[in-house]
Order: C-alpha cells, then structure tokens, then sequence
C-alpha cells in the first residue's frame, strides 16, 4: 500500500480501528475500507474480490479433492495435525492481539466472562454479544475514563504492527 | 431450497454475529452446522477448518467448502454472499460514517470496550478448535510447539500448520 502510494500510516491504522470493530474479518474489512477510500463502491467491490478470489479456488480444490478422499486415514491424520498445529497458531495470535487487555483490569474479566458464557455456559452468541458488549462499553463510558494516552486501550495501537496480524 | 434458505439465514447470521473476525464465530459455527441442523460432524467440522488453513487468504474461506459439503455448487455460492456480504455492507456504511463519529466521546467507548469482548470469544473459538482437536500426546506437543516458535520468532504461519499436518502423519 505505501509503496504504490495509496495510503499514508495514518489512513492505515484508522482503517484498522474500523475493521476491529466491526463485526467480520479483518482483512476483509480492511479491504472493503480502502478500496472504498480510493475508488468507492467499485473500488471496495474489486479489492474485495481480490482478496477473496484467490484463496476461494484454492479452498474450493482442496474441498472437492476431500470430498473424494475424506475415508483415507492418511488426509484423515494429516489434517488432524493441522488442526492441532492451528490451536498453537490461535492461541498466539489471540494473545499477540489481546496484549493490552491480557494485562489489565477490568479487561481480563470481561475476557474471562466471556470465554466462560460461550465455551462452558454454552450461551448463543447474540445474547453473549447483547449482554456482554453493552456492559463493556458502559465500563468504558466517556465521562469516567481519565485522560489517557490516546489509544493505550485499542487492540492495534499506534505502534509496531505484528506479524501475526493478518489473523 | 430449504436447505439453502437454512444456510443462508445460519451464515449471514454468523457474519453479522462476528465481532473479533472468523475465529470468535467459531464455536456458534460449530454449534449450529454440528449440533442444531446435524448438517456436519464434529470431525467433519475440523476437517473442513483444517482445510481453510491450507490455502491462502482468509482461512474462514472453509465456509465455502461447508456449503459445497451440503447443497452443492448453490451451496457454495449462497454460503459465501451470506458470510461475507453482510459484514461488507456494514463496513462499507460504517467507513462512510466514520469520520463524522470522531468527536462523538462514545466512539472510544465502543471501541476501548469491544476490543476485550472480542478477544474473550476469539479465546473461546481457540478453545473450540482445541476440543476437536488435541486428542493425544502429539497433537497436545504439535499445537505448544506451533505455539512456541510463533512467540519466539516470525514463520509463515501457514507453512507451519502445514508441517504440522506433516509432522503427525509421519508420527503413526
């Protein structure tokens, strides 16, 4: 992006604030804002595909190839292996986004709460969304919150990018 | 076509439910396509994720191959508008509107309290990824090594869950 010149850090990092909040992915989201940002509509809609695209075909080849070889023990535990090898990579891209909240009150309960609500209480997603988010905001309301470095709080914030962010 | 109005109202529900990405939607994804239609297996389910995080892109693409599983090239198709289209629209309003938001004080507030929600279900999506999958000793010591090396140092994470794979057929 920089090196074509179509965005400055800044632009980056505000598109970013946005795709973390939103609901969907992040780098569809990210796609959508500066392709919208450069070329509206059409420009959101084509960076879009271009980064959809790719990726669908090659899942899509790889779905139909299972379709066919899903009873053989060796796709079987091979992709065992990289479910297994995926719960590392979430665990250290949770942590790597959650850093900030990881480390301070009330966020670790928030966190804790929520884990708690969907993994064990077996809660539906919309009500842990509908109970949860309001009283996390409301934690955060304006007119409590001291004055604070800008964006101490913000899960991607305006320092070194990590390499695990595309997740 | 019940079917697929069934899809179709499961992911576009997902998409909007999605706060925190693909990860935090996970265990409703489960839950649903596994336990309320009965469309997938639990195994079949981690199959289907497992193959996400072999290609390139974002690895929720796996929802395609969900709809394919079920319904067909139309499955596919009405799978991949449901989850991604509503989320795009949103962002789309939302950019537009964003930079009339910037002194409203709750702007902040929203952000600062969804970023630890967010994170609570990505946990939980980790966690649900976790129960279908470290079944032994290798599987527990594959995804701890992955974990490891990826604190320590950058790898292309999808060249490492791909060894992973490797690494457990060979283990047998």
């Amino acid at each position: 992006m920089r090196e074509e010149g179509w965005l400055d850090d800044e632009g980056f990092l505000g598109a970013m604030e946005i795709s973390e909040t939103l609901p969907g992915l992040n780098a569809v989201n990210m796609a959508i804002i500066m392709g919208d940002n450069l070329r509206g509509l059409a420009g959101a809609a084509v960076s879009v595909i271009g980064m959809l695209l790719p990726g669908s075909i090659v899942v899509m080849v790889l779905g139909i190839l299972y379709q066919s070889n899903h009873d053989n023990p060796d796709v079987k535990r091979f992709l065992l292996g990289i479910a297994a090898a995926a719960v590392g990579l979430l665990s250290a891209v949770t942590l790597q986004i959650g850093r900030r909240q990881f480390r301070q009150l009330p966020d670790i309960a928030i966190i804790a709460l929520t884990f708690l609500a969907v993994s064990f209480l077996k809660l539906p997603l919309f009500a842990v969304l509908l109970g949860m988010g309001p009283i996390s905001v409301w934690l955060y309301r304006p007119h409590i919150s001291k004055p604070r470095a800008e964006d101490e709080h913000l899960p991607f914030h305006r320092g070194e990018r990590h390499h695990l962010f595309r997740h | 076509m019940t079917r697929l109005i069934h899809l179709f109202l499961v992911f576009s529900l997902l998409s909007v439910l999605a706060v925190g990405g693909g990860t935090a939607v996970l265990p409703e994804m489960q839950h649903m396509t596994v336990h309320t239609f009965h469309w997938l297996t639990d195994a079949q389910f981690r199959n289907i994720y497992s193959l996400g995080q072999v290609a390139p892109g974002p690895n929720m693409l796996m929802v395609l191959v969900i709809g394919y599983k079920l319904a067909g090239w139309a499955g596919m198709v009405v799978v991949g508008i449901g989850f991604f289209l509503p989320d795009c629209i949103i962002t789309l309003f939302v950019n537009r509107w964003w930079v009339h938001l910037g002194g409203w004080p709750w702007r902040t507030s929203i952000q600062r309290g969804l970023a630890p929600v967010a994170i609570g279900l990505m946990t939980s999506g980790t966690y649900a990824i976790a129960r279908l999958s470290i079944i032994n000793v290798q599987t527990l010591a594959i995804g701890v090594v992955v974990f490891a090396i990826l604190l320590w140092r950058h790898v292309n994470p999808g060249v490492l869950v791909l060894v992973g794979g490797a690494v457990y057929l060979l283990l047998r």
